[in-house]
């Protein structure tokens, strides 16, 4: 094991929420004024790369396609102790639907060359598709697996991995090259140490424009979406209120019916 | 001028929160309950970086400074002011060893501190007084090749989670007369004395060290024989100081946080009483002292990264600091009503740590004295 990818996406805040707004014409999130995070779960995917660097001295490279202003996250990421970033970023990419996302991150990380693992979220907070790893393992021709829950490293260099399904996990055994989407179940993130934060201030971070990656701009960004978004709307938090009437014993008793109903008791 | 952090700072102060939300509030119930420094949180502390903060990396620390040291103390107590209460006294004896040891004591003594295999301790306090330094009875004595100390300090932070103990004692009569040692517990006639119950900072470790008969290797003075006020009065100064006032920023922190939640929250008369201008002031009131508080305890450590002088700042970061985390945690517990003496909510607690900090690391009124001093300096007629 020699190289680790993880795909890492800078999401806005959760803790910024209330401010997000919706363009009502482009049906995308504005973004400007909200802070960005790392998504969190590409942190149990980038813990998941950090084990195997313990283990076996892999390299660990972050891949993320990103405004240019990501760079504060992706330097974040590497203070968690990834070795190098490399960030896509251009023009054309932007409006990119999740087909030309991982299109995009698939020829990233042709340009990188040789991997043996990639590592995902499984899903990102703000789009929440799960789409995107998938695609990627597609067009780099190697098997994929999601849920991941759980991973250890057998003898022969396989790895062993619990995949979360819904009612219960399923083993499997999978050589690499291999593409994973893990769950937070995976594992606990390691906190950014002091010692890491000035360590990863001399790492660099690569950014590359399709200039380098050099993607057919029909393929790419707006023109190479198919996906068109009908509508989009802000679903109202509400709580549906019921009146029960009667007595008091009758209230109760609906109550408790309703109660029973819901499966609560 | 500028005011913003750094990149740097930025991404440590969200590295120690993170560490901070998550790691502390589980203890949180057995130290109020006990008294007792969570010490198995030494490890994961010294793994982030927080212990040997300001530890030089040639001793197997970070180097940081003190910039870094306030945001980092400031966080943690934003969750639980006990924890950096133990921290920032631990820092004291990082900064007193690399300040005044040689190079052999450093080598020594400062990486299990800053690896967080021990806590660090200095002992001035006695129980006649802490702010009257050169009142200290307390005494040691050469013989041979062996000091022999003889005493009791109380009020001693770390005191009975550490292995060691800077001490200071007196090896003569007068300013020039007191001196610094290095005093293991396993050094014959050392040991721990009664452990104290506060009412604040309850999680902070603290308690009594009594000397009968102690034996110290001669090679274990910390500085110069005679040099021990200034051991006492640069750490205090330089890093006690700021290092308390750190921690009650932590306070007034959470008391905005805290004061500002339950006020949106809580209904009365149909809306939330932060709609009520009386609270809203309070809200406006604690928010203001945030700043002011922060201004002045950044300013302070940002004076001793560049190594200027910053006696008088850091005495007025720690007095106003301290005494606004009172007033502001007295506020947040009203703007509570009656949940705000109940056990369950935080208030409370802050309240009661606020009071600890004002007379711990040096006393407000000991901070107002150095600065009537500064101010007055231009004044000062000639003799």
């Amino acid at each position: 094991m020699k190289r680790m990818i993880v795909c890492v996406k800078p999401v806005p805040d959760p803790n910024a929420w209330d401010r997000l707004q919706m363009d009502p014409v482009s049906k995308t999130l504005i973004r400007e004024g909200i802070p960005s995070v790392i998504n969190p779960l590409d942190k149990h995917a980038v813990e998941a790369a950090l084990e195997m660097k313990d283990l076996f001295g892999a390299e660990v490279i972050l891949l993320s396609m990103a405004p240019f202003d990501a760079q504060p996250v992706l330097r974040e990421v590497l203070g968690m102790g990834a070795d190098r970033a490399f960030l896509l970023s251009d023009k054309a990419f932007a409006g990119s639907d999740t087909l030309a996302t991982a299109r995009i991150l698939a020829q990233g990380i042709r340009n990188i060359g040789e991997f043996d693992l990639i590592f995902c979220g499984n899903f990102t907070l703000d789009g929440s598709t799960a789409q995107v790893p998938s695609q990627v393992a597609e067009f780099l021709d190697i098997p994929n697996v999601m849920h991941v829950c759980d991973m250890s490293i057998l003898k022969t260099e396989s790895l062993l991995l619990t995949q979360k399904i819904e009612q219960g996990t399923v083993k499997l055994e999978a050589e690499p090259p291999l593409l994973l989407s893990f769950t937070k179940e995976a594992n606990k993130p390691r906190y950014i140490s002091f010692m890491e934060i000035l360590a990863a201030e001399k790492r660099k971070i690569n950014i590359w424009d399709n200039a380098i990656l050099n993607i057919d701009e029909t393929l790419i960004g707006l023109k190479g979406s198919p996906t068109q978004m009908a509508d989009l709307l802000l679903q109202p938090k509400q709580r549906k209120g019921i009146r029960l009437t009667g007595n008091p014993e009758e209230i109760a008793r609906k109550l408790a019916d309703k109660i029973h109903q819901l499966g609560i008791i | 001028m500028d005011f913003l952090l750094s990149q740097r700072e930025e991404l440590l102060r969200k590295s120690v929160r993170e560490f901070a939300e998550s790691e502390l509030p589980p203890k949180i119930e057995t130290m109020e309950k006990t008294g007792e420094f969570p010490i198995e949180l030494l490890e994961s502390m010294a793994k982030l970086g927080i212990t040997g903060i300001i530890a030089p990396p040639e001793y197997g620390g970070v180097g940081l400074g003190y910039l870094a040291r306030t945001i980092a103390l400031e966080e943690l107590g934003r969750v639980c002011a006990a924890i950096p209460m133990g921290m920032q006294v631990h820092h004291m004896a990082i900064a007193a060893l690399n300040d005044f040891g040689t190079d052999e004591q450093k080598q020594k003594y400062i990486p299990p501190l800053a690896k967080g295999d021990t806590m660090g301790v200095v002992a001035v306090t006695e129980p006649s007084g802490g702010s009257d330094v050169l009142g200290m009875q307390a005494t040691a004595e050469l013989k041979g090749d062996k000091w022999i100390l003889n005493g009791r300090k109380c009020f001693i932070t770390n005191s009975h989670t550490s292995d060691f103990w800077i001490v200071i004692a007196k090896t003569a009569e007068g300013a020039k007369g007191l001196s610094a040692f290095i005093v293991e517990k396993d050094h014959p006639g050392a040991k721990t004395g009664r452990v104290e119950h506060k009412i604040g900072l309850r999680g902070a470790n603290t308690g009594e060290l009594v000397f009968d008969n102690c034996e110290i290797p001669k090679e274990n003075i910390l500085g110069q024989e005679g040099g021990g006020l200034a051991v006492a009065l640069k750490t205090v100064s330089e890093s006690g100081r700021t290092g308390m006032a750190a921690t009650a920023l932590g306070i007034v922190n959470a008391c905005l946080e805290e004061a500002a939640r339950f006020a949106s929250e809580r209904v009365l008369y149909g809306k939330p009483i932060s709609s009520l201008q009386a609270i809203s002031f309070y809200l406006a009131e604690i928010y203001t002292e945030l700043d002011i508080c922060r201004l002045l305890c950044y300013r302070a450590s940002w004076m001793k990264d560049q190594n200027m002088r910053c006696d008088t700042e850091n005495a007025m970061a720690k007095s106003y600091t301290c005494d606004a985390a009172v007033r502001c945690a007295r506020k947040a517990v009203e703007i509570h009503g009656a949940y705000g003496i109940l056990q369950e909510y935080k208030v409370q607690r802050l309240l009661r740590d606020a009071m600890v900090t004002v007379s711990a690391g040096g006393t407000g009124e000991i901070g107002k004295v150095v600065l009537a001093r500064a101010a007055l300096a231009p004044y000062r007629k000639k003799k």
